[in-house]
Formats: structure tokens, sequence, C-alpha cells
């Protein structure tokens, strides 16, 4: 399989913090891949770096083979690298339809640099009805999106990075927020849209059924390292990640030595 | 789907306008003549507070527009009003393209500030200018339109009324599509949320550049109609209190429709002009009074009272 | 060689006046993040007011020396009587509002106030020439200077030390800096915001007063003096960095030295070389020269 987007030696300081240290990683075409680690792990910097709107300290990023260390988000936006937010970032004044459109009419206006992924056929507004229906928000559609409930709110985050036609979507933490029974029917949608679009996938996940579900491969973050890569029942048995990051293995901290004695 | 009345509005005012013309007594003609060079301008700052950005030096672009107009006149003895406006747009949209490279990184105050420094420089210029008359500027005397003279004929007032008013239905018709197209929306993504705008692969500061030099040709075309309409310009144009008077018509008039910013134009030249005539000490304490009452009670402008009569209906 | 003595001595003049016009805004600015536009009117208000006073006084027959401490009084008078009406009258209940809004109603206030002034006062011009001369003149050199200019540049580093002393020193100062760096934290903490609002506006409000009463004797004090001024201080402010006290002095500084360099050897760029040191300044550090940090949002 090809490999599509690849990072080598990341490097990213805050001051004294270090948010990313030495990560490697190489991901192929249509891979699904998830990405855990407890808060502050790096996970989010990695996605911030790859998208552009962080600087890695030293390192490279590339993608189909060209280096995009050095652009904004969007330039690697309209390279096909698309993102959704933790927080949803959407446009809370506009209706869910406005969202959506706006989106997909950069698409259609873009100009040379625009991905090559398949423009849109037919109406601006057919496209986005499309959308809604794939992602099950018709009934939101005249609704702003200020006013939509927190499931919602993320799923319409998700659609819209989908509305840019990405070849690889970075989620990240697509189901937090989102309550435990609607968890799956929201990823269910996702990589339903996403399989009729072949698009790589990377997302940030603290639930681990929906990890061992939905991913090929995952990624273990701990301080800034990718400390286990590998497919998900490998890597959620390694005992680091059982000690660093789903904590079945209690682990003393520096702080806790101190405390104890 | 609501339909929208702004296009048969502003087709049947324009018409209504042209037509009453000839029946209307001078001071009306004027009255509504200025109103509406003021209101083109401020269809500019409408489409800036819909991408989010204030601009409090608008005067520069209305103060070059008259005084390209002015010159033209003065030293190159051109007196054409069409030849002016041109003139005004080639002006306002060079230097707003120049100056819109250095304002596009602003927001908000700075912007703001910016803008109003840039304003304040012509200004400053244009009073040291004793070619140019200095602080009391000069007389424009547009004479002809295309060829054809029309000082002194039966017509003058008209035409340079009818001038305005189909530069008016224009700039209105222009905005009004302007504002329903992609870009008109993306303007508003930018107003709401400039990272998600531009993490869907559009430049925010692109769009703000092109919109910034659209409001700058507004509003030197609008300086431009008021340097014929008026008869004489000077440097008061750029000062900081026209910008100011532009800003206040926008915020009085809301950003619901094209129609607002030239209804609230009409409105802020009457009160002015009569209540100037009546107490020259106490308009602008009235116009202060009056902002205050919309900002606290009506925040989407006078406009938002005939929106909500609509969905009321 | 005197030619760049006088630039000195004119530009720290020109420094002192614009730091006095542009201390009171910056104040309020950092506080409650209101770019107060009606601060031109405090201004204009205080020059009134100083001038009628100080007129009042001195036809009187008053030892002639008092009129400085009439002058001041007014200013403070007018500071102790705007700010609370404006603030509690009318800033208070638009808190919370978007920041362009804020800065449209301190907009509507210098209308009215504009008017006000006109009312009180008509629209003749008032001269009030006595206190600017009474102390007499120094020499540098071939150049002359009234003294009164020395109380000008006093007042400027009078006013800088207190507040800078204030702020660092005092309880009430810490909390008015810590308003400053962050109103929600401090409002966590127990501050009360509204009452630290009140004070800096009714503070802001006595020095933009101040400013007007000091220059009074300088100038001949009509209607437009408050518009003139507050679009200088606002330059000043911008330049310093939006609530940095220190950067309005800097920003002075420099504002008043290129000011006077211009009028000296490029008297045509007088009236804008504050806003080309402003257009440089933003260039190069786009929120001015003393800024905050922001943090990540995503």
């Amino acid at each position: 399989m090809a490999i599509v987007l690849e990072a080598r030696g990341l490097n990213k300081s805050f001051g004294a913090v270090t948010a990313a240290n030495d990560i490697n990683v190489a991901l192929e075409q249509d891979a699904i891949v998830g990405l855990i680690g407890s808060n502050g792990a790096g996970k989010t910097t990695f996605i911030n770096m790859v998208t552009g709107y962080l600087k890695p300290s030293s390192g490279t990023i590339t993608f189909g083979g060209r280096d995009i260390t050095p652009f904004n988000p969007r330039q690697i936006t309209r390279l096909g690298i698309c993102r959704s937010f933790q927080i949803p970032q959407l446009f809370n004044t506009l209706s869910v339809y406005d969202n959506l459109l706006v989106g997909i009419g950069i698409v259609v206006s873009g100009g040379k640099n625009w991905a090559e992924a398949s423009h849109y056929v037919g109406t601006p507004g057919a496209a986005v009805d499309g959308m809604l229906e794939r992602f099950r928000l018709t009934d939101y559609r005249d609704k702003l999106a200020g006013e939509l409930p927190e499931g919602i709110r993320k799923l319409l985050d998700i659609a819209m990075a989908m509305a840019v036609k990405p070849k690889i979507l970075l989620l990240d933490e697509p189901t937090s927020g989102v309550s435990a029974d609607e968890k799956l029917t929201l990823m269910d949608m996702v990589m339903e849209a996403v399989r009729a679009q072949k698009v790589t996938v990377i997302f940030v996940e603290h639930d681990m059924e929906i990890v061992t579900r939905y991913t090929q491969r995952v990624l273990a973050f701990y301080e800034g390292r990718v400390i286990a890569d590998g497919a998900p029942t490998v890597v959620l048995n390694d005992p680091e990640v059982r000690r660093y990051v789903t904590g079945e293995i209690p682990h003393v901290t520096a702080g806790d030595k101190h405390a104890a004695h | 789907m609501k339909r929208d009345p702004t296009l048969p509005i502003l087709i049947a005012g324009s018409i209504i306008l042209l037509a009453l013309g000839p029946f209307l007594p001078r001071w009306a003609m004027f009255l509504i003549n200025v109103s509406l060079c003021y209101g083109i301008v401020v269809l500019g700052m409408l489409l800036l507070m819909r991408t989010g950005v204030v601009s409090f030096g608008h005067g520069l672009y209305y103060c070059l527009g008259a005084y390209a107009a002015g010159t033209l006149d003065q030293v190159f003895k051109i007196s054409d009003m069409a030849v002016m406006l041109v003139a005004a747009v080639i002006v306002t949209a060079l230097a707003s393209a120049a100056l819109g490279l250095l304002l596009r990184k602003y927001r908000d105050i700075f912007f703001a500030m910016l803008s109003l420094a840039f304003s304040m420089i012509l200004y400053g210029l244009l009073v040291k200018t004793s070619a140019l008359g200095s602080s009391d500027g000069f007389n424009v005397a547009a004479s002809k339109i295309a060829g054809i003279t029309v000082a002194g004929t039966a017509v003058d007032r008209y035409v340079r009324y009818a001038l305005t008013v189909v530069f008016a239905f224009i700039a209105g018709v222009f905005m009004h599509k302007y504002l329903n197209s992609h870009m008109g929306r993306l303007a508003e993504a930018i107003r709401d949320n400039e990272l998600r705008v531009e993490y869907m692969g559009a430049s925010v500061r692109n769009v703000i550049h092109v919109n910034y030099v659209i409001s700058a040709v507004l509003a030197g075309i609008g300086g431009a109609l008021a340097a014929i309409a008026v008869g004489h310009i000077d440097p008061e144009m750029a000062y900081w209190t026209t910008s100011g008077e532009f800003v206040f018509v926008g915020i009085l008039a809301g950003t619901g429709s094209v129609l607002a910013p030239l209804l609230g134009a009409f409105i802020f030249e009457t009160i002015r002009s009569f209540a100037y005539e009546y107490s020259p000490n106490t308009w602008q304490m009235a116009l202060g009074i009056t902002m205050l009452v919309v900002i606290m009670f009506l925040p989407g402008g006078l406009w938002s009272l005939f929106t909500r009569k609509r969905k009321a209906a | 060689m005197a030619q760049l003595l006088a630039v000195l001595i004119d530009g720290l003049i020109y420094s002192s006046w614009l730091f006095i016009i542009a201390v009171g805004l910056t104040l309020i600015y950092g506080v409650m993040k209101i770019l107060n536009i009606a601060h031109g009117s405090l201004y204009a208000l205080g020059a009134y007011s100083a001038a009628s006073l100080a007129g009042y006084w001195i036809r009187q027959g008053y030892p002639p020396m008092g009129s400085y401490a009439v002058m001041v009084v007014a200013a403070i008078l007018v500071g102790l009587v705007a700010g609370p009406v404006i603030e509690r009258g009318l800033l208070r209940f638009m808190y919370g509002k978007d920041e362009i809004v804020l800065v449209l109603v301190t907009y509507a206030v210098f209308l009215i106030l504009e008017d006000f002034v006109k009312l009180v006062w008509g629209v003749d011009p008032y001269f009030i020439a006595q206190p600017y001369g009474l102390l007499g003149n120094f020499t540098v050199g071939d150049l002359t200077y009234p003294n009164y200019n020395l109380v000008l540049f006093g007042a400027a580093v009078f006013i800088g030390v207190v507040l800078a002393w204030v702020l660092t020193k005092t309880r009430q100062g810490k909390m008015l800096l810590a308003v400053i760096h962050d109103r929600e934290m401090s409002a966590a903490m127990g501050i009360n915001v509204g009452r630290v609002y009140f004070i800096t506006f009714t503070v802001g409000a006595m020095l933009g007063a101040l400013g007007g009463a000091l220059t009074a004797p300088m100038i001949s004090v009509q209607p437009g003096i408050g518009a003139e001024t507050i679009v200088l201080a606002f330059a000043v402010v911008v330049i310093g960095g939006l609530g940095s006290l220190p950067g309005a002095a800097l920003a002075a500084l420099l504002v008043g030295i290129v000011r006077s360099a211009a009028v000296h050897y490029r008297p045509e760029l007088d009236l804008f070389s504050i806003y080309l040191v402003m257009a440089v300044v933003l260039i190069m550090r786009p929120k001015g020269l003393f800024s905050a940090q922001e943090a990540r949002k995503i």
C-alpha cells in the first residue's frame, strides 16, 4: 500500500514542555488509524502540526512525497488534508445548510491548486442536500449552527471537514461530548461516509471500544512520544500502553513518589 | 421559501425617484441626491460589517473620489461627470488595493485605527496643500456629462439627481447580488469563525482585501457624486468625524438588506439638515441620543423594525 | 546644533502633553477593554471648566498663583462628576456587548458632550493666558521657553510615577493590574470588578479633564478641541500598546520627538507625522510596542 502521509523526526517544544518527541509515523492509503493517549500526551499537537496550525521545532511532514512542513492550514486543506476539532468549529450564525454550502462553494470556486479530488457535479445546493442526507442532518437544515445540540454540532463539524473533499481526514475526538448510546451510531455514519469517498482516516479517541471496533492500526502517545504502533489488539495489550494510556496497570509518577515520603 | 422583495423595491424605488424628479422642489432633489451619495458609501460599510470588519477611515476614499473629480476640473479643466466618476473609481481602487495589503492583516480596533490613521494622513496632506485650497477646499464645476453640456440648462439639477439615483440603483443591485453569492456567505463565515474558513481552504485575508477594495470604490463614487451635486469639496471629507458618520449610519440602518443603508442615509441626512437649521448646537446631541437608543433597543438597526413586522405577519 | 536642541526640547514638551492626554485612555482600555471616544469630551470639559474657573478667579483679583490650583480642582471636579455619570448611568448597562458596540456608545456620548459644551459655554473661544506667562521663562542658549512648559513636563512625570507606584505597590493597584490581565479570572478570585471599573473610569475621566485643564492656558479653548485631541490620544495609545502605561509613555516620547523633528525640518508632515509613526510601528509590531500574549485556541 502506498505511503500517503509521513512524519519524520517531529519535535515540538513550548518552552520547557515537550509536546512532541521524535515522532516517526508513516500512514498508508485508505488506512483507518486511531491515536490514543492520555490528555497532554501530544495527540492534538500532532494533528495541529500535520494540518499546519503549528510549526514543528524540527522534523518534516510529507504528503504524497511532497514536503508540507512549512505550509499553513489553508494550503494543507487545499492539498486534501482536512480535520475536525475537539471543540466544534462552526459558523454559529449561519444555518446548517449554509455552513456546508460555504465549504462546497469554496471547493467549487477553487483555483488551480485545489485538491485533485473530484469536484462536485450538479449544483452546490444539491451537493449540500446530499451531504445532509448522508449525515442525517436534513432535519436540522435551516437551524442556526449555534443552536444545535452538542452531538449534532460534532456531526456538522465532521461533515464540514468532509465537504471539502479530503484525501486524509483527521478527526480530533469525534465522539467526545456525545452520549454513550449515540457514539456508535455517529461512528457508523462517519465511517460509511468515509468509505464512499476513499479517504484515509486518523482519529483521536479515548473510548477503547471504539478504537478496537473501527481501526486497523493504533498509535499510542505518551509524553510526546509514540510508545506503541500496530494492530489494535497488540497495542492495547502492550504493557507500556496498559500502564501509561489505559491505566490498567497502575504506575507511580515522580509526583507520587515525593508524596509518599 | 420567503421571497426577498429587495430587488423589486430597488427597481420600483429608482423608477419612482426618476419619474418624480422634475416635480420635486429644489431642496428635496438636493436632499435625496446627497442622501444617496452617503447611502452608496454606507453600502460599502455594510459589506465590511458583514465581513466582520469596521473601518473608521472611509472618509479617505470619499474624499479621494471627490478630489479626483475636483482635480480634473480645477487642474485639467475636464469637467465631464462621466470622466470624473471613472477617475474616482480608478483612484480609489488603486489606493485601496495598496492600503488593503497592509490593513488585511488587522482586525477590530487595530483595523479601525489604521484606517483612521490613513484618512487623517490625507486630511493633513490636503490641509497643507495650498494649491488645492488648504482647509477651505475649492469649488467643483461639473458642467458636462459624456460630452453633453448640462450646466446652465434647465435639466442641470435633474441630470445630477438622476445620475446619483442611477448609481445608487446599480450599487444596490450589485451589492444585493454579491451578498447573496458565495462571496457574501464567505464574508459572513469570516465574521463568524476565521479559523474555520482557513481550515476549509479559503483565504480570509484575500476576501477581506477584495471587500475592502469594493467598499472603497463605492465610497469614491459617493464622493465624486457628492462633488458633482454640491459643487464644493474640502478636506473635512477625510476627517475622522466624517468616517464616524458613515459608521453611525451603518449601525443605525442595520445590515439586514441593501435597502437599509440607502434608507438610513436618507433619514440621517434629513434629520441633519432640519436639526441643523433649527438648532445648530444640538444636532450632534440628537444624533448621539439616537445612536444610543438604536444600540440599546434595536441592535439590528432600524431595518430590524421591518423584518420583525414581516415575521409577525 | 541649536536646532537639534530645539527639536529635543519641543519634543519633550509635546511628549509630556501627549502622555497626559493618553494615559487616562489607555488605563480605561486596559481595565475595561473600552476605547473611550468620550475621553476627548472630558478633555474639552476640563479645558472649558479650567478656563472659566481660573478666569473667574483671576478677574476677582485673587492671587494669580492660585489659578493653578483652581485649574486642577476644576479638572478633578469634572472627572468626579462626569466619570460616575457616564459609567454608572450608561456604560454599566453595556458591558458584555461587543467591543465595537462599546466604542460606538462612547462615540454617542462624545457627540452629546460636544453639544453640551456648546450649550453651556457657547461657541466663542475662551482665552485664559495668564497662568501660561505667570511663571516667567527659561532660556537654553538662544531659545526661550515659558516655564509653564516645565509644569507640563513635571505633571507628566508626576502622573506617570504616581500611577506606576499605585499600580504596582498598592493593593488596589494590583487588583487593577489583575483585571487588566484577565477579567474573568479576577472576578473568580473575588475581585469586585464592577467597583474596579467605576474607579478606573472616574480616574481616567479626571486624567482626561486634567489634560484639558493644563492645556487651556496654552490654546484658545473652543469647540472642536475634543475631536482634535482624541485622535492624537488614540494614536499614542495604539502605538504604545492598548492598556500599557509604559507603552503610552514610550509612544508619547517617540511621537513627540518625531513630530518636533517634522515641525522643524519638514513642516508639511507636521499634522500627520503621528499617523506615520503609528503605521510604521504597527507594521513592525502589529499590536503596538508593548502588547499582551494570546493563548492558543484549538
